[in-house]
């Protein structure tokens, strides 16, 4: 009604404007299909894929659209990492404060306090950084991809585009937060003459296996989360709980043998263990069963996030 | 060749949509009923996330098609109009169509890459720039990034927006928004492009604009599904159109036949909304005048509910043309009165004084908005009612219905002879 109340002055220039257009419409020679064709500067034409829409129906070329909307995932990456730290007074120095500080805390608890020992040679603090690194990169992905639809709603209700490509935009946001605090850990190193070894290189790696440990829960509560808003009160209590059962503040040595096995199906402790094996070096082996199950656990919620989510898919507009 | 020219093909589609509803009570509960009402919701609220099914509010739940057993063709370079009051399926249709949301039943076949612009201005956000607006809203309707920069200059130029550039959005006019984000989407080269009321924004020199881009699209062979309340402007770009009304299809065929329908659909002298939602919103309209005449004072009486206090609520009118175009608007504002903004249900009766309407037919819509530039409108109902004025058989203002125009002015004359 607004707009039609600033319009009502104007009419008569609008009317005159459309006026002109029919004229000029009738000046113009329609140029055919193949006129297009030729003008269509996108190259040779494209064969024309057939699209159905029906109920239930699985997108056949979901993978494929997924690849073809690869640079609207960088886009949505680029703009929530522009968008973070604007109109915040030191910016950036958010992801490296936050884990900093706690390894601070961390380290007088445990070593000072608690008297846990490190992993090999390397220094208590270090040792917790390493862990710190990928835990505070767990929650934090965890936290924003599964409100990262329900934030997003605009998008999902007026564009198509293949969902996933909003949770997992949102946890490569979280890696650049990782890669910034890994500022600290050189930082650290330098503090403590700490020379890593040879498996740094791996550490690539382990980044890759953190985001697809993140992805796979995310995904799963991110699907719950547009049905259910419970869901977004219960990721504050998971990482508040993970915090205890996965090895930040302490090794993962610790944990008695025989609970070992069952410890290592929290998958964040396979990822944790993988950061001080590459970062520490050999004073902090794998304990290789452990780790495989923890893999095993990662594949296993990256299937049923997957698959969760594009059965939900389907229905996020309607229920947005 | 015939069938290979068919660019999209809709058969048998429908929607539904489960919506719940309070159950009407009396007007207060007791803190017994209250509590055992909540625990209630609480437990079939339980049940349902159990059994992964959608969680809705009030007791009764009712299946509401949106769209029904719709089917229709269309074919390459078409431009294709879709008219028809509010809730009549328009958005919903466009939404399946554009993939957004899916059918319950039916199926639809789509040649080609579709671009939809249901919205103008979609993921643009008010902290990043211009430029990088342009880039992400670009991406986001699906163009690449290489098509983008090719087109940047030609999207700048458009919006004219050269010197803020590289100021955040939020600090842009609500019109330099507009005309950006509409740039952006104009300059899409999809096969086939589906445009939702995006014209109702911006100034009247930016409609023209865009209604002459609109224009080059469709002349470029490229097929568009349009759906406007602008009856002039789908008459300009249309060639074929669909009425729909309730879900389903009243008439298809050549766009002024659908047009005369459509307007004909509005010639009721009474409105009602039952549809009880939690928004602001119009539930009443009618023509009080009985035989409206041209010579008689026309009352028109209006109601709406306010759920809440929403503050800065307006309330107004508008009189078109059967096509569409205003003939002026009215609120309460214009007589140094303020639209109630606290809770509760309202009632206003507006008195067009005799002598001002020629012998015609109107539409009239009321409206409940917020703002005013980039308002935010809780309810809009175009047409809500018809009015149709009759002649006066004698007298200085008889044979109204044989003049042009849609007032009639009163003009002081003088005649002088020399």
């Amino acid at each position: 009604m607004a707009a039609k109340a600033s319009d009502g002055g104007n009419h008569r220039e609008y009317c005159e404007g459309v006026c002109d257009l029919v004229a000029l419409n009738r000046t113009m020679v329609k140029p055919t299909i193949a006129d297009h064709r030729v003008a269509d500067t996108r190259g040779a034409p494209r064969k024309l894929d057939e699209i159905i829409i029906e109920p239930g129906r699985a997108e056949r070329n979901y993978w494929l659209d997924l690849w073809h909307y690869r640079e609207l995932f960088s886009v949505l990456a680029a703009r929530d990492v522009a968008v973070r730290y604007k109109q915040t007074a030191i910016g950036v120095v958010w992801a490296v404060l936050r884990p900093f500080l706690t390894m601070l805390i961390f380290t007088v608890i445990f070593s000072r306090l608690a008297k846990l020992p490190s992993e090999g040679h390397a220094p208590y603090a270090l040792m917790v950084l390493s862990g710190m690194l990928p835990w505070t990169f767990f929650s934090t992905a965890l936290g924003d991809a599964s409100n990262s639809l329900v934030t997003n709603a605009n998008l999902v209700s007026k564009v198509y585009f293949p969902r996933l490509i909003i949770p997992t935009a949102t946890i490569a946001v979280s890696v650049v937060d990782l890669m910034i605090s890994f500022g600290i850990m050189v930082g650290m190193m330098i503090w403590y003459a700490f020379v890593p070894s040879i498996n740094i290189l791996a550490l690539p790696l382990f980044v890759l296996l953190a985001f697809l440990a993140s992805l796979g829960p995310s995904l799963w509560i991110t699907a719950l989360n547009v049905k259910y808003r419970d869901f977004r009160y219960v990721i504050p209590f998971i990482v508040q709980f993970g915090l205890y059962v996965t090895p930040v503040g302490y090794s993962s040595s610790i944990v008695p043998a025989k609970w070992r096995l069952l410890y290592s199906l929290n998958p964040m402790v396979g990822v944790i263990d993988g950061f001080r094996w590459s970062i520490l070096g050999g004073g902090s082996p794998i304990y290789w069963p452990g780790f495989a199950g923890s893999l095993a656990v990662i594949a296993f919620f990256l299937w049923l996030g997957i698959s969760r989510f594009r059965k939900m898919e389907r229905s996020f507009a309607d229920l947005i | 060749m015939s069938s290979s020219d068919t660019v999209i093909s809709v058969e048998g589609l429908s929607k539904s949509y489960l919506i719940g509803h309070e159950r009407q009570t009396r007007g207060y509960q007791t803190l017994r009923e209250s509590l055992l009402r909540g625990l209630k919701g609480f437990g079939r609220a339980a049940v349902d996330t159990l059994r992964g099914r959608q969680i809705l509010d009030g007791e009764e739940i009712e299946e509401f098609w949106a769209l029904k057993d719709v089917s229709f063709e269309v074919k390459r370079g078409e431009v294709l109009g879709i008219i028809g009051r509010n809730g009549a399926g328009k958005s919903t249709l466009l939404k399946i169509l554009s993939r957004i949301t899916e059918p319950t039943e039916g199926r639809v076949r789509i040649k080609g890459r579709v671009a939809s612009l249901l919205e103008v201005g979609t993921g643009f956000h008010p902290e990043l720039t211009g430029r990088e607006n342009i880039f992400l809203n670009g991406a986001i309707l699906g163009m690449s990034k290489t098509e983008i920069k090719r087109k940047f200059d030609e999207i700048v130029d458009f919006a004219e927006v050269e010197k803020f550039l590289d100021t955040p959005v939020k600090r842009y006019s609500s019109g330099m928004y507009v005309r950006l984000a509409f740039a952006v989407a104009a300059h899409l080269e999809p096969e086939i492009l589906v445009v939702d009321e995006v014209l109702a924004v911006g100034d009247a020199e930016f409609q023209k604009k865009c209604l002459g881009k609109m224009q080059e699209v469709s002349e470029g062979g490229r097929t568009v599904i349009f759906v406007s309340h602008n009856m002039f402007a789908v008459q300009k770009l249309c060639t074929r159109g669909i009425l729909l009304d309730k879900g389903s299809i009243k008439t298809s065929g050549s766009i002024d036949n659908i047009i005369a329908d459509h307007v004909s659909l509005g010639v009721t002298d009474r409105f009602s909304n039952a549809k009880i939602s939690r928004q602001p919103q119009i539930v009443g309209a009618q023509i009080l005048t009985v035989h409206p005449r041209t010579d008689s004072d026309l009352q028109i009486m209006i109601e709406w509910i306010l759920p809440l206090d929403v503050p800065g609520i307006k309330v107004g009118i508008g009189l078109n043309t059967p096509e569409g175009q205003r003939v002026f608007d009215s609120g309460p504002e214009d007589y140094g009165l303020r639209s109630p903004d606290r809770k509760g249900s309202y009632k206003a009766i507006l008195t067009v004084p005799s002598n001002t309407l020629m012998a015609r037919r109107y539409g009239v819509s009321v409206g409940l908005w917020k703002g005013s530039a980039n308002a935010t409108v809780f309810d809009h109902q175009n047409p809500a009612i018809g009015l149709s004025v009759e002649a006066v058989p004698v007298g200085p203002y008889s044979h109204q219905d044989t003049r042009d125009g849609f007032v009639n002015v009163q003009c002081d004359w003088r005649l002088i002879a020399e």
